[in-house]
């Protein structure tokens, strides 16, 4: 199998590579890149763990390949920090405790991100609705809902 | 995942002499059931053929009473479009019912219906509805397309350009989804055209079919006395999630639902 030239921008770096075509999204950050913020939860497109953005939306790392996404440009959870500060979501997700153990917690900000993006004053129902591809095995959903729905307020007054 | 070769054709006549010259090669649309079984090597495609790059698939139009959909719609784009909203708002909201949001962004209409996966939710709604399936060669009709489970009249080397739509009275699709997968264990599609209404089930048998006895009860009397348990639970799918009976009873009681709704 030949490898495959892609030029990918992530968190707006532009990188060339060579890269073997069965590559996912995932491994590639991880392995190649070293940003294992965007976490492997249950590598089978269940669980949220490994959202990341494209084109504003909410994606799953493990179910994409890089070769799919040639020119194109990807958003990890290390890049929503600006100038040393959290982004206004992070800072929801600190603020109400909106979470546990924190694993899943890079895919529910990004997945959130995602929401408040298509609709930045979502209700209490269409945030549960939204999260149905985001699983927190703690079961912490209370926190996670109130922390998106401060995050949603803060992203709308911060424009 | 076992590795492959890649290709990115830019037009579909590339993207077939692509597929013709190489051994075991394989469609990718969105990807929201290859890639997954490709990485439990339930399948080994020896190059995949990424259909993203051509142009004119992910169009939405209407002209008239129909609505033409582009294969590459993702189900997202398919929730959010204007047309599709305005002219058949529930097959928007059935788009916006699938997988996850996630997946939707990915998923594409054209994908799902070549999958042919018994427990997907277009097949339903492509059969219920006046629908063709056009492809690059061809013109099929809905009811010749599904054939088995995840099999279909299309060749290997084709590829659907588009769904095109007559514009139903009335449309409605719901599922009783499986609480962990989301699929259907039962999903019921009615499309009303004048007094012809058509009756569809996914998620229970191999493949999607037509009711026959309860579209032509609505097809005289649209109302939600219907004639209870008429498929034989022969057909029926039976397994962990569900009996074939209590399929068949929640085929009547989403039948009625749908009629109760509207």
């Amino acid at each position: 199998m030949h490898e495959i030239s892609i030029k990918i921008t992530i968190n707006e770096k532009i990188y060339d590579r060579s890269i073997l075509p069965n590559t996912l999204l995932i491994d590639f950050l991880r392995e190649e890149l070293g940003l294992t913020g965007t976490h492997v939860g249950c590598d089978t497109s269940q669980c949220g763990a490994c959202m990341v953005l494209h084109n504003n939306a909410a994606i799953k790392a493990c179910s994409i390949l890089v070769a799919q996404l040639n020119n194109q440009e990807i958003t990890t959870i290390e890049h929503l920090q600006k100038d040393d500060k959290l982004h206004p979501m992070q800072n929801a997700f600190r603020n109400n405790h909106g979470l546990q153990c924190g694993f899943c917690t890079p895919g529910m900000i990004m997945s959130a991100i995602s929401l408040i993006n298509e609709n930045n004053s979502p209700t209490e129902e269409e945030i549960r609705k939204h999260l149905e591809g985001n699983l927190c095995r703690c079961t912490g959903y209370q926190n996670i809902v109130k922390s998106i729905e401060e995050g949603a307020k803060d992203m709308r007054e911060k424009g | 995942m076992y590795n492959f070769n890649f290709h990115s054709p830019n037009s579909i006549e590339e993207a077939i002499n692509i597929y013709n010259s190489s051994e075991e090669p394989k469609f990718l649309a969105g990807g929201m059931t290859l890639l997954a079984s490709m990485k439990q090597r339930l399948i080994a495609p020896s190059d995949i053929i990424d259909l993203r790059n051509i142009k004119d698939l992910s169009e939405v139009s209407s002209k008239e009473n129909h609505i033409t959909i582009g294969s590459l719609c993702t189900h997202s784009e398919i929730s959010n479009n204007v047309i599709i909203k305005n002219k058949i708002k529930n097959l928007a909201k059935l788009a916006n019912g699938i997988g996850d949001p996630a997946v939707r962004k990915m998923g594409t209409i054209g994908g799902s219906i070549a999958n042919s996966d018994p427990a997907a939710d277009w097949p339903a709604a492509i059969l219920a509805l006046k629908a063709n399936i056009k492809t690059n060669n061809r013109i099929i009709l809905n009811r010749d397309l599904f054939t088995g489970m995840f099999e279909t009249s299309l060749e290997e080397n084709e590829i659907i350009t588009s769904i095109e739509i007559q514009v139903p009275d009335f449309f409605d699709y719901i599922k009783f989804p499986n609480p962990a997968s989301r699929y259907a264990i039962v999903g019921i599609a009615i499309a009303k055209y004048d007094n012809n209404v058509i009756v569809t089930v996914s998620g229970a048998s191999h493949k999607p079919f037509i009711a026959d006895s309860l579209s032509e009860s609505l097809s005289k009397n649209f109302s939600s006395k219907i004639p209870l348990k008429t498929i034989s639970l022969d057909e029926l799918n039976e397994d962990i999630h569900a009996s074939a009976e209590y399929r068949a009873h929640l085929i009547d009681v989403l039948t009625k639902k749908i009629i109760n709704n509207n």
